[in-house]
Order: structure tokens, then sequence, then C-alpha cells
């Protein structure tokens, strides 16, 4: 990391170059029928080649919009030296699970939103780039960071997603002893069970996850804090609780025809393809309805992972139907591009009626109707409005149902002391993750709504120092501010 | 991974086993389940807790061979060890002021009875009991009902034992002939709990059902086992098992249960085969 930080003098105009070196990828008719990782990676040269672009600005305005500011401009440069194993331990000074994020941020709305050479041209593939450093150090042994002294503190981590793992291995760095419990059998939350293998290898996740179980951390799977123990009751054996249970519960429609055979919501389809590996039924065993006509109600990441899944399944037709436009997707632009490319059919400005079905109670079509855009609403985007007479049936033999997902009841039901807003999220300090409920902490989807997998590991990480500083019995002081960005609460339609 | 301590065939159909599982045997209670995954392939399978011990740290499950999963788990010994098993899941049964109460088994569903009956009776309640099976041989845990029952009633659809016939005309005879109930509980396949909902609907009586939709995770992330309960959406993983049996859609239920048909008949034509081809090895060796 030697002369990072020296910054070397701004390049000349001449020297840009306008365009992000693509990622080579799996021809769209070959993946849309395997679950392979779409996109190749880029090698060595092509990363130093990439990094070359970087403009290495004084304000770094890209480290801004990233939710942990990674040091970007920085790790960039030791690219382009060739020292991708110090570009990978300088990312995870801030950022723990690189190679998830390279692959899965929505990096145009983030980091490269903010990109200097972004506002003329093509901002620097910073998610590429990162996904490269991470996975170049996984290919060459990257070392252990190493453990101080154990402190004799312990702390349970309620959930093993983003946000979990990233607060245990920030404490089990601290020396203390870390149990997480998942109530799942297999650890990684969202990105083990909901994100699918050709988006985010599940390779990837476990090799992350291990790495955390390296640092000492232990992990309980089978384990349903509320129903095996409380959080009051783990409080008696630890010294602090962080609760990362994530936004799992479905939001379902409230449509005619819900409740039909072959209605999913987004989660049941994709824990089944995904954690229970359905696409290799009947050798593993859990079935999934192949449907001929895949309707997908939605336009979000999990609308997409759900539409593209049904045609790697093998659906004819997999159909998107979203009451927007395409400029209002919420789903991450490149994910609605890869879509597109897979031949995933696309019905904007089209919101279902009613679900109908058969005699034996099988969904048989969705009615719709049409509509047009009409003026901004409170969330500053265009309303959509419903043209008279333009009802329609979509014939379909599988309906999915992605309009998003909300905080999982449980851990609140259960714990009566904690304090919850009207949508069930957990009320927590942004600052430091602190609830209502002394010495128990929150963070990601649970405490901000269905979010992102960065934002949820910012907050891991603001817990992770705050639940430090209060069993260690340090007092705050400057290294205590935060400018972390926590995720907002965003609806899927 | 958790240890099998135990096997009994119980019948030709259902199996007991007992799984050393201390976390769960600590806090469970009657009328909440499980769910097994026996190895890495396997389907996650919800299975109710027929009974436990927090002492000695096990659970005991009961299940009945329908398809290619309970087979396979069927096929596991004791001293062999199940990859995955989580619970307790579900609401437990209410028993607590239940008044006089009839619990009523179905085939398999007597093993989900026994507890409940065990609870309601352990809140201080009068219990009379009826199960019924489609033969003598497939009746199970007779004696230890007997011992929970106040009045113990046992139906066989070949007449075999007890009384001839369905568990829904020992029910009517028994309110018609002025037992009072003031609780109904029931638990087997599903048209025979809408037949004793039917029933005690005309009576007035207040009727509990355990439903057991198909389900996945058990813990209300995936809703695979929603179910319309008077017109709303519930979750039978959270929210119940146990539900108003007169408010329940029982049409609904019974077609989802129907949804993965040909799955599973193509599942038990694969086990059915690798079966063979090991048995035939077996045989070779
Ligand atoms: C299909 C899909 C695609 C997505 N795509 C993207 C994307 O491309 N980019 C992006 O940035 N974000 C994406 N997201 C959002 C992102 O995955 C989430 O914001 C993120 O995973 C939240 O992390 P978390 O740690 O808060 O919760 P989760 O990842 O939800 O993890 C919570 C964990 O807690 C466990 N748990 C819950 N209750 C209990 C309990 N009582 N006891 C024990 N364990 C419990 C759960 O089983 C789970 O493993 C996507 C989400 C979905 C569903
Ligand atoms: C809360 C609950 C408690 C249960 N308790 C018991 C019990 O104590 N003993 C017992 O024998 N059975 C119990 N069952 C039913 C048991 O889970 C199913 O019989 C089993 O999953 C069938 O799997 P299979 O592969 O052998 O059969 P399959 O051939 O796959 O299916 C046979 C039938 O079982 C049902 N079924 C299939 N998959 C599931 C699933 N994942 N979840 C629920 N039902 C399914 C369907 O109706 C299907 O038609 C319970 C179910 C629930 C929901
Ligand atoms: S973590 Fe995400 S937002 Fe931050 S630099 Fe990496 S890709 Fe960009
Ligand atoms: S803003 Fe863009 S060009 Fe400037 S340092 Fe960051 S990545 Fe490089
Ligand atoms: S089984 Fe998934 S929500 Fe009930």
């Amino acid at each position: 990391m030697a002369n990072a930080t020296e910054r070397p003098k701004r390049k000349p105009r001449s020297m840009i170059i306008r365009t992000k070196l693509p990622m080579p990828t799996q021809h769209p008719e070959d993946r849309a029928k395997n679950f392979n990782e779409v996109p190749y990676g880029y090698n060595e040269a092509e990363a130093m080649f990439e990094a070359q672009r970087c403009l290495q600005c004084k304000n770094q305005p890209c480290v801004k919009g990233c939710p942990v500011e990674v040091p970007i401009r920085d790790f960039i440069i030791l690219i382009t030296e060739r020292k991708f194993m110090e570009a990978a331990s300088l990312i995870k000074t801030k950022n723990g699970l690189p190679a998830i994020t390279g692959r899965v941020c929505p990096q145009e709305t983030q980091c490269e939103a903010r990109c200097t050479l972004g506002r003329r041209y093509e901002p620097v593939a910073i998610g590429n780039l990162e996904r490269f450093v991470a996975d170049y150090a996984r290919d060459h042994d990257e070392e252990v960071a190493e453990i101080p002294p154990k402190t004799g503190k312990k702390v349970a981590i309620v959930g093993a997603g983003p946000a979990g793992l990233t607060c245990a291995s920030d404490l089990a760095l601290k020396g203390h002893d870390i149990s997480i419990f998942e109530a799942l059998h297999k650890p990684g939350g969202v990105l083990i069970y909901g994100i699918p293998e050709f988006r985010l290898p599940k390779d990837t996740v476990k090799y992350e996850i291990d790495y955390v179980k390296k640092l000492g951390v232990e992990v309980n799977t089978n384990f349903i804090v509320g129903r095996n123990k409380t959080v009051g009751e783990l409080l008696k054996e630890y010294d602090a609780v962080f609760i990362g249970s994530g936004a799992g519960a479905p939001r379902l429609l409230k449509l005619s025809g819900i409740n039909l055979v072959n209605v999913y919501s987004a989660n049941e389809y994709l824990t089944r393809v995904n954690l229970m590996k359905a696409y290799l039924f009947p050798d593993y065993k859990t079935p999934v309805k192949i449907g001929k006509n895949v309707v997908t109600i939605g336009a979000g990441n999990v609308a997409m992972d759900s539409a593209r899944t049904a045609k790697r399944l093998g659906a004819e037709n997999s159909i998107i139907i979203y009451r927007r436009s395409r400029k209002e997707c919420p789903a991450r632009a490149e994910e609605v591009h890869h879509a597109e490319e897979e031949e995933v059919e696309f019905r904007f400005l089209t919101n279902p009626v009613r679900i109908i079905g058969d005699e034996l109670g099988k969904v048989r079509a969705v009615e719709c109707l049409e509509y047009e855009l009409g003026e901004p609403d409170e969330s500053g985007r265009a309303k959509p409005i419903p043209i008279p007479g333009s009802e329609h049936l979509i014939e379909c033999d599988v309906v999915i149902i992605a309009v998003g997902n909300d905080p999982n009841p449980l851990i609140p039901m259960t714990t009566p002391e904690l304090e919850t807003t009207k949508w069930g999220t957990i009320v927590t300090e942004t600052a430091t993750g602190k609830t209502s409920m002394k010495q128990v902490y929150a963070g990601g989807d649970i405490s901000t709504g269905a979010a992102t997998v960065i934002a949820a590991m910012g907050a891991g990480k603001i817990a992770a120092k705050s639940i430090h500083k209060e069993i260690m019995g340090i007092s705050d002081d400057d290294d205590s501010k935060v400018s972390l960005t926590p995720g907002t609460f965003k609806k899927e339609r | 991974m958790y240890e099998i301590v135990d096997k009994k065939d119980l019948n030709a159909e259902n199996t007991m086993l007992k799984v050393k599982a201390p976390q769960i045997a600590s806090s469970c209670k009657a009328g909440q389940f499980i769910i097994v995954r026996a190895n890495e392939k396997a389907e996650r399978i919800p299975l109710t807790i027929a009974d436990w011990d927090s002492k000695e740290g096990w659970i005991q499950i009961i299940f009945q061979k329908v398809g290619a999963s309970t087979y396979e788990l069927a096929d596991y010994n004791k001293g062999d060890k199940l990859m995955d098993f989580v619970g307790p899941l579900g609401l437990p049964t209410h028993a607590e002021g239940a008044g006089k109460t009839v619990v009523i088994g179905g085939g398999l569903g007597i093993a989900i009875a026994t507890p409940v009956a065990r609870a309601y009776k352990q809140a201080g309640n009068h219990v009379d009991v009826i199960i019924g099976a489609r033969n003598s041989e497939l009746l199970i845990l007779e004696k230890e009902l007997d011992k929970i029952a106040d009045n113990l009633y046992i139906c066989t659809d070949d007449g075999s034992k007890g009384r001839e016939g369905f568990v829904t005309e020992q029910l009517e005879e028994l309110i018609k002939g002025g037992a009072e109930y003031k609780t109904c509980f029931t638990v087997g396949p599903p048209i025979m709990m809408m037949f004793v909902a039917k029933i005690t609907e005309k009576y007035d009586l207040k009727t509990v059902v355990s439903l057991n939709s198909i389900m996945l995770d058990g813990t209300g992330m995936c809703g695979a086992c929603r179910v319309s309960i008077g017109g709303e959406i519930k979750l039978a993983c959270v929210d119940g098992p146990d539900f108003d049996g007169h408010l329940v859609d029982w049409e609904n239920l019974m077609h989802r249960l129907t949804a993965y048909k040909d799955e599973e008949r193509e599942a038990m034509e694969e086990y059915q085969k690798k079966n063979e081809c090991c048995n035939e090895k077996k045989d070779g060796a």
C-alpha cells in the first residue's frame, strides 16, 4: 500500500478513454439455458486497462457515493501497479465482502454515479474492478487477517445475511467471541436463498462465509431466535446482541386468485431454485413448477431474478408486467439489460387486476389493465393512471409475485421491548445502530426495510463499532464520526 | 448433524424416529413442528413433534410414508445422522380454558393429536379422544391415548377394530348424546377435517384444525404455506398450524396440496429406480 495515497498528476485530456471496458459475458442464447454466471469478469490485462481510465481525482467523489467508503481511487492505483493483493487488502479495510458487492451493488446509483469521468463519458467500471480484485485474491490464497488477543467479551448475531456477517467479522477482528444464529440451514441470507447462481455464484458466497469462519466466528444454523431462544435470553449469555434478521416476509398482493396453485411469491420461487437447487430436480428432491408461460409481477431486482430464472428453467415465454415505464424500473440497470438480452418480455404500464384459475384451482391467466403516466406522485415518479376499457388477459401457467418484502416479524413479535415502526422495522439510531433495548443493536433490512447488500453491510459495520465501544467501555471520540448512509425504504414496484 | 437415537416401524406405513435435538426439546410445546432435511439433496419436510424429553434432549416424530422424501427418511436407522433438524416451528396449541374437549385424529393425524390431547388434559380439561384409521393394523398410539383420554373411541373403515365407520359418525353420535363439548380439535387428512368442521358448525362447536399445507422454510419467509382463513391470507407455519376450522377455505387447501402431483410421481419413480438398483447390487455382492 506504500505509495498508494501519493496522488499522481491529473491525466491530460487526450489520454481519456471514454467508454467502460465491457466485461466478457456468456452469449444470451446460451446463458438463458444454464445457471452459470453471466459475466466472466476481467482478466489481469483488462483490469489494468480499465484501471488506467481513472483520473485519480484529488477529491475522490466516487468514495462519497459508496455507503462504506471503499478507498476506490487508491485501490485502482494499486491495480495499475499490478499490486492486486494489496488492492484487495485495501478494499477489505472497509468492505469485507468485495466479491459480492462487486457483483451486486447498484453501482450506477452509488460509487459510479459520482465518478468524475461519468460527468462527460462513462464512469470507471468500479464494480467490475472491485470484483476482479476480490476474485484474484481468492484465487491466490489471500491471508486471513490477524486477530488480536481475546477480550473475553461475547456477542450474539441474529441472522447470517450481509448485515450479520459484516458485524460478526468486524467484531471478531477486535478480539471478541462471536456466535451467529441463523434460522435456515445455510448462512448467507438473501445472498444464498434469493440472488440466483447466475448472478452471484454460491461458491463465491461460501468462500466469503468461510473467511468469516476463519476469523473464529461460530455459525449456528437451524437456530431460530424467538423460538429456540429469545433476544432476552441471549442477553443473559452475551454482552450484546446484533439483529440482522432482514426483510424476509413476502408482500403478497390483495388480488383475487392470489392463492391459486402455481402462484408463487418470488421468495418461494427463488428459494426453491437457489437454496434447494430445484433446477437439479429430481436429483435434488425439492420441486419447482416449470411453466411454459411465466408472468412475473414487479420490476425490481427480485423480479428480474425471478423472470430470468423462469427462462433458465425452460419457460418459453417469461413476461414481466410493471405498472410504470422502463425508466422507473427499480432494478439495477445491468439486470434489466441482461433480462432484455435473454428475451424476457416486458409489458410496461400494465398492472394485474385479478388472477384467473381453472377448475382444478390452477392459474390460467392474469387479467391486466393498461396505464398511462400522469403527474408525479409523492415518490417523485410519474403516477400511473388506468386506461378505461383496456382490460386484457395474459395466458400463463405460473405467476410470480415480486413486489417487495416486508421485515421479518418474528423477532419484534417475540421481543416486546423492541420499538418498531408501523412498517414493522426495528427503530434504530442510524449513527450507532442502537435499538430501544439496552445492549441490543440492529441493522440492515430489518431496520431500513428492503434495501441493498452494501447498505446492510454498512449498518453491520456501524453497529460493530458501537458494540465494541460499549462492551469495552470506550467513550465517544472523534473516530466515532460516522458518515455512512443507510439504505432507504424502497418499494419494489 | 442430528443423531437418530431410536427408530421403530409402527406398521407398514408409519415410522417413528427419536432424534437428539436438545435445543428444540428444551423449548418446544404441543402443537409445534420441526423441519427435517435428511441430507444435502433432500427436501425440507415439516413433521409434528409427537413427543419430547427436555432432560434427555430428544424429539420424537412419527410419519407416514407417502412419497419419495418420507420413504427416504424411513430408510434411516438408529445411529444415523440427519443433516438438518430445525424447530420448534409454528404456534403451540392453545389448551388453557378450552373446557370439555373432543380431540379427533385420523390416520397419521393420531400422532399429531396425541401431544395435543395431553396438553388439553394437562390444562385441566375433560378430554375425549376419537381416533380412526382404515384398519386396525394402521391404528397407532392407542395405549398412550388410552392413558390420556377420559374416553377413547376407536373407528376403522373396515370394522377390524372399534366402530365400523368414520370418526365423524362417532362425533355426531357423541354430540347428539349430550356430550356438550366446548372445544373440538381435529387433525388428519383435509377431507376428514373438513367433514368434522361441517358437523361441528351445525352444533356451533368451536373447532380447531391443524393444517398441513405445503411448506418450505417454515419461518414465514416464502409464503408457500399460505391458507385462506375467513377470506384472509394466513401463513400456516407462523400464524398456525392451528386455525378456526369453520373459516378454512378447504377447497383451496386441497387444491394447493396437489401443486406438485406430477413432480411427486417423478420423484417416487426415481426413488424406486435407485432402490431397485441398490438392491440388485446388494444381491449380487
Ligand atoms: C431476489 C433478491 C435480489 C436482490 N438483488 C440485490 C442486488 O442485486 N443488489 C443489492 O444490493 N441488493 C439486492 N437485494 C437486496 C439485498 O439482498 C438485501 O438488502 C440484503 O440481503 C439485506 O441484508 P440483511 O443482512 O439485512 O438481511 P438478509 O440478507 O435478509 O439476511 C437475514 C438473515 O437472517 C435470518 N433470520 C431471520 N429471522 C431470523 C431469526 N428469527 N433467527 C435467526 N435467523 C433469522 C434469515 O434467515 C436470513 O438468513 C436483493 C434482494 C432479493 C430478495
Ligand atoms: C405443519 C405440518 C406438520 C406435519 N406433520 C406430519 C407428521 O407429523 N407426520 C406425517 O407423516 N406428516 C406430517 N405432515 C405432512 C408431511 O410433511 C408430508 O407428508 C411430507 O412432506 C410428504 O413428503 P413426500 O416427499 O414423502 O411426499 P410427496 O410425494 O412429495 O407428497 C405427498 C403429499 O404430501 C404433501 N406434501 C408434499 N410436500 C410437502 C411439504 N414440503 N410440506 C407439507 N406437505 C407436503 C402434499 O399434499 C403431497 O401431495 C405435516 C405437514 C405440515 C405442514
Ligand atoms: S462497495 Fe459497492 S458502492 Fe462501494 S465501491 Fe464497491 S461496488 Fe461501489
Ligand atoms: S471519481 Fe472516477 S475518475 Fe475520479 S478517482 Fe474516483 S473512480 Fe477515478
Ligand atoms: S413455509 Fe414458507 S412461509 Fe410458511
